[in-house]
């Protein structure tokens, strides 16, 4: 669209009432820019900085030592149960919630966040309430020789309990926006339930899905204080990743600890590179489904 | 069950929300319901006694005076990196957009080390601040330093989204009734994201409360002036004194539970607002 000028004023450059000048524009560029520099970027370089201290060998040495190996193992198996699990959880909360008017809906969306307003530590505390010793069922389990606390099944609960929201709250305001047009539409073409989410739902969602998915991992191979409470730091064993940092670290093995602890800043740069490749990709979903 | 549910054509919902209701039951609301029966084990004195013991009392004035600074620091810059961020073009935006997220996607473990690194005496910071007086490294400023980092993305990405959706017409409008670039701003622009700015300072707040990661390192853990409550759990755990430690648990949780209500009351206004908008 291209105005015809009723006026012919002269072409002087005129001044853009809704912008500030540029002298005002870069000092709140350069100030918000250092704040962000100081707090974000000089801790991310830090850690590649201290873990390369003494060179490449002595941090090959420090990732690939068997207690470093051990750490890394149980922290994929502690993802790769919690993230699954949360998954379904996450797709059956979101159709119950996004698809039906039901009576205490929103105390049920509540209710799913609760998690992450709950300290790490608590979250660790409450499962040694239920599993430990003392515990409700401790004893029951003491009897027949399983271990929960301490052990690998507790590790992997605390994992859970801290990540249970994360696809959740991604799919059901995405759901929602959408709308339930299309699966009518199939149901009463003749499709059944599961072919409906399978057919329609999912491909609806994908990009949320996969949105909450990789957000849901970050946090369940990075999480320290609940595992911490209930993982009683036996190396090689009920070691974490992020556990093993402490423990490097508390040993002044800092070279060591900042080797390890620069795996996990690698994911987390990882996540945030597929975190915004697949931001675009779930505001598009979103549009579509509010144009529609 | 006619007046529970809205009747739908659609099937599954007795499966999805049954399965939804067992799973948050198993994984979430019984074993939080753990801490509260736990605690009554306790006579009410000698939970009381528990939860206002000197160091216990010293905690929360770190826990909460280190948060709540740490929010207000968040909230005035995370409105400016929001700001800048939505208004302004300059090179490497797109990066610097990805990056405020780091700290929800960095382990708090990580983020712990780093910073007591950066800080420490010897530090790349630690050697300029300390010949000023300044220590941070093990002192409860470095307890507000570590909940500035994790508490940054809040404010930043609820103002964003806020400042992208208000309409140029309205500064326009104020501009030709002969308003400066100031004026609107403080009567216009911070009106229309009062209400996200403040959802950002609560979950930045309560957010902080629960740290326990990034915290520990940088704090030094002196009993009564760097040691936050949730450390002092893990001690009394440690000590194997469960009722201890399951008493301030409580206190946690029930002001995190306040905290989740007034967060929630927060997001209302916000929709509220833009909806009127």
């Amino acid at each position: 669209m291209t105005a015809v000028p009723l006026l012919q004023t002269s072409p002087a450059p005129h001044k853009v009432v809704t912008q500030e000048s540029p002298w005002a524009r870069w000092t709140l560029i350069l100030l918000a820019l250092s704040f962000l520099s100081l707090f974000l970027l000089l801790p991310l370089v830090a850690v590649f900085f201290e873990a390369l201290r003494k060179g490449w060998e002595v941090y090959l040495a420090a990732i690939t030592e068997p207690d470093a190996l051990a750490a890394i193992r149980l922290t994929l198996i502690a993802a790769a149960i919690a993230v699954p699990l949360n998954l379904i959880f996450g797709i059956a909360a979101a159709w119950a919630i996004a698809k039906f008017e039901f009576r205490g809906k929103s105390i049920l969306t509540s209710l799913i966040d609760l998690p992450f307003s709950v300290s790490p530590v608590v979250a660790g505390l409450i499962y040694v309430l239920i599993f430990g010793l003392q515990g409700w069922i401790g004893p029951w389990l003491r009897e027949h020789d399983l271990s929960i606390i301490f052990a690998v099944p507790g590790i992997v609960l605390a994992t859970i309990f801290v990540t249970v929201p994360f696809i959740a709250r991604e799919l059901i305001p995405l759901m929602q926006a959408q709308g339930s047009e299309e699966e009518e539409a199939a149901i009463i073409l003749g499709a059944s339930g599961w072919q409906t989410l399978w057919y329609v739902t999912l491909p609806n969602i994908k990009w949320g899905l996969l949105y909450g998915t990789i957000l849901c991992n970050a946090r369940a191979m990075g999480e320290f204080g609940a595992v911490s409470v209930v993982s009683g730091h036996i190396r090689g064993l009920t070691n974490t990743l992020s556990l093993h940092v402490e423990i490097l670290y508390n040993e002044y093995n800092f070279v060591a600890a900042f080797a390890v602890a620069s795996l996990l800043a690698l994911l987390a740069l990882i996540t945030l590179v597929l975190k915004t490749l697949v931001e675009a990709k779930v505001a598009q979903q979103t549009s579509r489904g509010n144009h529609s | 069950m006619s007046t529970f549910k809205q009747y739908s054509v659609l099937p599954g919902f007795n499966l999805a929300l049954g399965f939804t209701l067992l799973y948050l039951s198993l994984v979430v609301l019984i074993p939080l319901s753990a801490a509260f029966i736990h605690s009554a084990k306790l006579t009410w004195p000698e939970f009381w006694s528990t939860v206002t013991a000197p160091r216990v009392v010293a905690s929360y004035r770190l826990t909460f005076g280190a948060s709540f600074a740490a929010a207000v620091v968040n909230t005035f810059f995370g409105l400016l990196v929001a700001w800048v961020l939505v208004r302004y073009p300059f090179p490497g935006k797109r990066l610097v957009d990805a990056l405020i997220d780091l700290p929800f996607a960095l382990p708090t473990s990580v983020a712990g080390i780093t910073l007591t690194a950066i800080y420490a005496g010897n530090g790349w910071l630690g050697q300029y601040l300390e010949p000023l007086g300044i220590k941070v490294a093990f002192t409860p400023v470095g307890v507000f330093v570590a909940l500035t980092f994790i508490g940054l993305p809040f404010v930043v990405r609820t103002v964003q989204p806020v400042l992208e959706d208000i309409e140029k017409e309205l500064e326009e409008a104020a501009a030709m009734l002969g308003a400066t670039r100031w004026q609107t701003f403080r009567y216009v622009i911070f009106p229309a994201v009062l209400p996200a700015l403040t959802t950002g300072f609560a979950l930045a707040f309560a957010r902080a409360i629960g740290e326990y990661g990034s915290v520990i390192f940088i704090a030094g853990n002196i009993p009564m002036v760097s040691e936050i409550t949730p450390l002092l759990i893990i001690t009394k755990l440690e000590q194997y004194d469960y009722a201890g430690a399951t008493a301030i648990a409580v206190v946690m949780l029930v002001i995190s539970f306040i905290l989740l209500l007034i967060i929630n009351l927060l997001q209302w206004w916000v929709r509220h607002r833009s909806i009127k908008a």
